[in-house]
């Protein structure tokens, strides 16, 4: 007899069983809901925060002061040793006239009083930025040995909160994740079970005629895609609503705007795709989990 | 075709189900598997059709050699095989066409072969104005001439029935086991176990004799728990 793959039947056979223990199949869609969402929330807390530190960390830049005794040329001169230290990614010289300017501009309500502000009060300096602020504090030192340095001015503290702040969530973040991955998978791989139950004596009888274990497999893997891809689409709506609450809530609650949001529908594609990647395989894990003990027959 | 070479079958507990089992069912036979209680019949059931495996010994079935069959060759295996039990084993939701339909779709026949098959197979079995009723609405015979049509559904060349009529009455066996001589004599091959002595006896067939797990005899004619009748 011929040999198809024959995808009509097993779908037909996949949603069928669904409805056939609709509660079952219920509680695994709210349950890869639940953990898709919970997932997601923390996914975009991280990359919302990601985003807001990167800014954060563009603007946290580390100023190495030149000794007085140096010209200004010989200061320039150092750019190419200071390029060299690890870690250094941005450098930009500014001498110190550009600095008493640049500090009066920013004070302007004092600007009288500045006026008269020798230039000789400042020194020449390089703004520096780092590839990896949780590096910052061997970088600071490593600059300082640079001949010509006098001093190095970083906010290491607030570098290290950052670097913290981010850990932690990202930490926190995978833990929930995993916990919430096996239990899904688990979830799922009970209402197959509880599927292959009800059709134990279709099952017995699919071996009796000579089924091949894939053929009997099929339609409770589809089950499992369909729950997944289901509870995908509808945490990707749910995730929606939530997001656009918490972004309106946030413009609301700073009118600084110091949160800065990424906009959901420019994420939108990435999101729909992990969450139907992530359900789909919850889905056939779950119901692969579920069929391999009982087809070793 | 069915050869058992001193065959042993202990199962995990230890009870040893069989005990050297040498037997040869040729293609085209007919034969009745008798013997007691608790004889190891079922069991030597079960090892042709690969729900457990030998011991000791060596089983072949149809050219398969179950002692070096894969997993992925059981199936192929099965599908010479029309298996019948004595509890029918119906699908109860489903009416009797699509019981029949259900066992060709599950080895990958197409909805023309199905529309040609079915109503060839509940004619044969008798059954071709039931065909949308359900096993529920059907009387015990009956639902057992389901089944035949089921086990014969996938053209197997050997039909195995463990004690196929043990629900039935005498009358409705005696049909039943009329339509398995009958379906042996369209070619294919039939193995039925039974307890039923005189059913036995109203057939001139061979008859294999199983007691204690060994074969006690063997021969045409109505020979039953070692007596000669
Ligand atoms: N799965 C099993 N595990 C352990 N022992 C078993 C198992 N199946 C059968 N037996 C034992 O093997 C022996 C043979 O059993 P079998 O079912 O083959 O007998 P049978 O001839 O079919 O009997 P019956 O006419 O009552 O159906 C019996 O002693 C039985 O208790
Ligand atoms: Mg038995």
């Amino acid at each position: 007899m011929a040999r198809r793959f024959d995808a009509g039947y097993y779908i037909s056979e996949g949603v069928h069983s669904i409805f056939t223990h609709g509660f079952m199949s219920f509680a695994a869609v709210c349950m890869i809901v639940a953990c898709l969402i919970i997932m997601g929330s923390f996914s975009l807390l991280a990359v919302n925060l990601d985003n807001m530190l990167g800014d954060l960390e563009n603007e946290n830049e580390m100023v190495v002061y030149i000794d007085d005794s140096l010209t200004q040329d010989q200061a320039r001169a150092l750019q190419p040793n200071l390029a060299q230290v690890d870690n250094v990614s941005q450098l930009t010289f500014v001498t110190k006239e550009a600095a008493v300017t640049d500090f009066k501009a920013k004070r302007q309500e004092i600007a009288d009083v500045l006026n008269d502000l020798p230039s000789d009060a400042f020194q020449d300096r390089y703004r520096v930025h780092v590839v990896d602020i949780e590096r910052m504090a061997q970088t600071k030192a490593a600059l300082e040995q640079v001949e010509g340095v006098s001093e190095v001015q970083a906010a290491i503290e607030i570098a290290d909160g950052f670097v913290m702040v981010r850990n932690i969530a990202t930490g926190v973040a995978m833990v929930l994740i995993g916990i919430l991955l096996v239990v899904s998978l688990f979830i799922i791989a009970n209402t197959i079970k509880l599927a292959t139950f009800y059709r134990r004596e279709e099952i017995a009888i699919m071996k009796m005629c000579g089924a091949t274990d894939g053929f009997i497999e099929w339609p409770f893997v589809v089950e499992g895609m369909i729950l997944g891809l289901t509870g995908a689409l509808i945490a990707f709506f749910v995730q929606w609503g939530l997001y656009q609450l918490v972004a309106k809530l946030a413009v609301q609650g700073n009118g600084l705007s110091l949160v800065t949001m990424i906009s959901y529908s420019s994420m939108a594609t990435t999101i729909l795709a992990v969450f139907c990647g992530v359900g789909a395989v919850i889905g056939v894990g779950g119901s692969l989990l579920a069929i391999r003990k009982f087809l070793q027959v | 075709m069915v050869r058992f070479i001193d065959v042993h079958k202990e199962y995990d507990n230890g009870t040893k189900a069989l005990k050297g089992v040498n037997v040869r069912i040729d293609d085209g036979e007919f034969v009745f598997l008798v013997g007691p209680s608790g004889s190891g019949k079922s069991t030597l059931i079960k090892l042709i059709t690969a729900e457990i495996a030998p011991t000791e010994g060596r089983v072949m079935v149809n050219g398969f050699n179950l002692n070096t069959i894969t997993p992925r060759q059981v199936p192929l295996m099965r599908r010479t095989l029309g298996i019948i039990f004595q509890d029918f084993r119906l699908i109860e939701k489903k009416t009797v066409y699509e019981n029949l339909a259900f066992s060709m779709r599950a080895i990958g026949a197409s909805n023309r072969e199905l529309r040609r098959r079915i109503p060839y197979v509940l004619q044969l079995v008798g059954l071709d104005k039931k065909g949308d009723r359900f096993p529920g609405q059907l009387s015990g015979g009956e639902q057992q001439r389901v089944a035949i049509a089921r086990a014969l559904v996938n053209n197997p060349s050997m039909i195995i029935a463990d004690e196929p009529t043990g629900n039935l009455d005498p009358q409705r066996s005696l049909e039943i086991m009329m339509l398995l001589e009958r379906i042996n004599e369209l070619g294919t091959t039939v193995l039925v176990v039974t307890h039923e002595k005189n059913l036995v006896n109203r057939f001139t067939k061979r008859v294999v004799a199983i007691e204690n797990g060994r074969i006690m005899s063997d021969g045409t004619g109505g020979y039953y728990n070692g007596e000669k009748i």
